[in-house]
């Protein structure tokens, strides 16, 4: 009886009509990991947004108490308030872990909003005009592709000081090929459908053409990818400050912290590797199983 | 074939004139100039300075001697900071260092991230097959930067298995490796057992196991070659993931590759060692791509140019 319940329900449903997005959210929230991915994002996100109002200390003064005993004194506790314990000069590292994510989490979204922008109208001009336009824009993108751009990031980041727009503006700026490759392929089969054609024959102007018929219809794509790059925006400043170029102190990031406990792992001071580690790995899953999830939801075909 | 080839060779040789003249460009239009230090030097000595150097020339002949000389003589000029090195001595001290790693990382990553793949499509839903998919899942979140320090803590510290950096023999090249090859190696594993999972079902391999041919060489005859096609596309990225994932290796294991003379120089500012070390890394990225692309073509009878 139960099961005949759901068939009708089943059934009733694509009657009272589900649009595009509410059928892609159904399926995405039927998916565990992605449900799993969206769950530790909301923490992640919960923890950078809110975290600060747990702290006991702020992530700049020194604990003089533990200071010169990190090894022994500065363990994670309760006690003292610094619940991830300090790192090596005795600041808390609960409150540059929060302070950490923040700044990545920033890095990622900034990011991957740059390289979209870039990527879609880079794509969506090179499909849209074809032709001699289309082949002349897309080698150069596959000349673009070439180039090892961590090294040309590192170069501007030292040359123009590393300052932390720079790091937001570059890793954006060195990763929209991918995404107006992709555009590039959707813009070229949306562009002969007939409601292109009709704007055309009403005397639309390609860039309104271009803005508002195809990037809408592109949308869910570039949702996907968008939140694919992410976490690659994330992985590409953590390496930067991982070297020392990226991030500067007093503020901090995850690729920053990492750097920090893993320089001092030999003193016995795990927990300065361990909290930042913990929270970059949850972010990245997040990132990914969440961006698994939107493209398995809004790109059917692709299952 | 050769048309295709020299047309690859044809994009090939204006990518790196490109990446040569904007990496020029930017170190010419960055604020301050080499000698530029906290100490003001005498405007008599900076121009003699400037004169040793050859950067009071006009900005087209600066250009047109540094291309010239890197052609002609792959020679990259003087360090701007250290007085009595050449940028060719500062780089062929690590060079040979960062090859010798890169190239076990990579043979690694692909002889083991391909076997991985194939076993797992194989026994497609084994618990085989469910340890790769986790592994690769897992590997995601594990670049190089990660591992080094987690691999360092296991063997070195707590077990005591291996030295913890430096370069004296095969023992302190293990993590090393390790460590650059591991996020590669899951990508290609996971990327050969899809493609693999896509060609077993398709027909020619019915075809092939009707005609009775033993598995292994249905496997290995006439499934691993059209396998192997996205694999091979992912070579490209995977080489330049390598390359820069390298400068970590040389900072975190003190393995004095080339990686650390990149570092060293954008912390003193070495204008010059910086781009070296940047074209270099280019020069090889844009040869290996031109293989890659050669190659796949060579694979994949359908590419035609």
């Amino acid at each position: 009886m139960v099961a005949t319940a759901e068939q009708t329900a089943e059934q009733a449903a694509p009657a009272a009509g589900r649009s595009l997005w509410a059928d892609a959210r159904r399926r995405f929230f039927r998916n565990r990991a992605a449900l799993l991915g969206f769950v530790i994002l909301v923490f992640v996100t919960a923890f950078a947004l809110f975290g600060g109002a747990l702290a006991q200390w702020s992530g700049e003064e020194l604990d003089y108490a533990v200071m010169g005993q990190v090894a022994e004194l500065g363990g994670p506790s309760l006690a003292t308030g610094h619940y991830f314990g300090t790192d090596d000069l005795g600041r808390d590292l609960y409150a540059r872990t929060v302070q950490g994510t923040q700044i990545s989490l920033a890095v990622g979204v900034i990011g991957a909003l740059i390289a979209c922008v870039v990527g879609t109208l880079y794509g969506a001009t090179a499909g849209y005009f074809g032709g001699r336009t289309d082949s002349v824009m897309m080698r150069l993108v596959d000349i673009f592709m070439a180039v090892p751009y961590m090294f040309i990031l590192i170069l501007l980041l030292v040359m123009y000081g590393r300052s932390i727009t720079i790091l937001f503006i570059g890793v954006g700026l060195i990763s929209w090929m991918e995404m107006a490759r992709i555009v590039r392929g959707q813009t070229l089969s949306l562009k002969g459908r007939e409601f292109v054609e009709a704007a055309r024959a009403t005397g639309v102007s390609a860039p309104v053409i271009i803005a508002r018929h195809i990037v809408p219809n592109l949308l869910g794509v570039i949702a996907v990818y968008a939140t694919l790059l992410v976490p690659l925006m994330i992985l590409t400043e953590s390496f930067i400050s991982f070297l020392g170029l990226g991030v500067q102190e007093p503020m901090t990031s995850l690729g920053a912290l990492i750097s920090e406990g893993a320089g001092t792992i030999a003193y016995g001071t795990t927990w300065q590797l361990g909290f930042p580690l913990l929270f970059f790995c949850l972010t990245l899953f997040g990132f990914f199983f969440v961006g698994d999830g939107l493209r398995d939801a809004l790109d059917p075909k692709d299952r | 074939m050769i048309a295709y080839t020299l047309k690859r060779i044809a994009i090939a040789i204006p990518t790196l004139l490109v990446l040569i003249v904007i990496s020029f460009l930017l170190m010419h239009a960055a604020p301050g100039g080499p000698f530029t230090s906290e100490r003001e030097l005498p405007p008599q000595v900076l121009a003699n300075l400037n004169a040793k150097y050859g950067l009071d020339d006009p900005l087209w002949k600066q250009i047109g001697t540094y291309v010239w000389n890197i052609v002609t003589g792959f020679d990259f000029g003087p360090s701007f900071v250290y007085k009595d090195r050449t940028v060719n001595e500062i780089i062929g001290a690590g060079f040979p260092i960062t090859l010798t790693y890169g190239l076990l990382s990579f043979v690694v990553a692909v002889t083991v991230g391909v076997s991985l793949g194939v076993a797992a499509a194989v026994r497609h839903n084994s618990a085989l097959d469910y340890a790769a998919v986790g592994l690769s899942i897992g590997a995601q979140v594990l670049p190089n930067f990660v591992m080094a320090p987690i691999l360092v803590l296991v063997f070195t510290l707590w077990l005591g298995w291996l030295p913890g950096g430096g370069w004296q023999g095969p023992e302190t090249w293990i993590m090393p490796v390790i460590a650059l090859s591991t996020s590669f190696m899951a990508s290609i594993a996971r990327i050969t057992r899809s493609s693999m999972l896509e060609v077993l079902g398709s027909n020619h391999i019915r075809a092939a196991r009707a005609k009775g041919l033993p598995e292994h060489r249905v496997i290995l005859r006439h499934a691993l070659k059209p396998a192997m096609l996205p694999v091979i596309s992912y070579l490209g990225p995977a080489f330049v993931g390598m390359i820069t994932g390298s400068v970590v290796i040389d900072i975190y294991f003190s393995t004095g590759g080339i990686g650390k003379a990149f570092v060293d120089s954008a912390l003193n500012r070495d204008y010059a060692v910086m781009m070296g070390v940047t074209i270099l890394m280019g020069a090889l990225t844009i040869t290996f791509n031109l293989v890659v692309d050669i190659l796949y073509g060579w694979i994949d009878p359908k590419i035609r140019y």
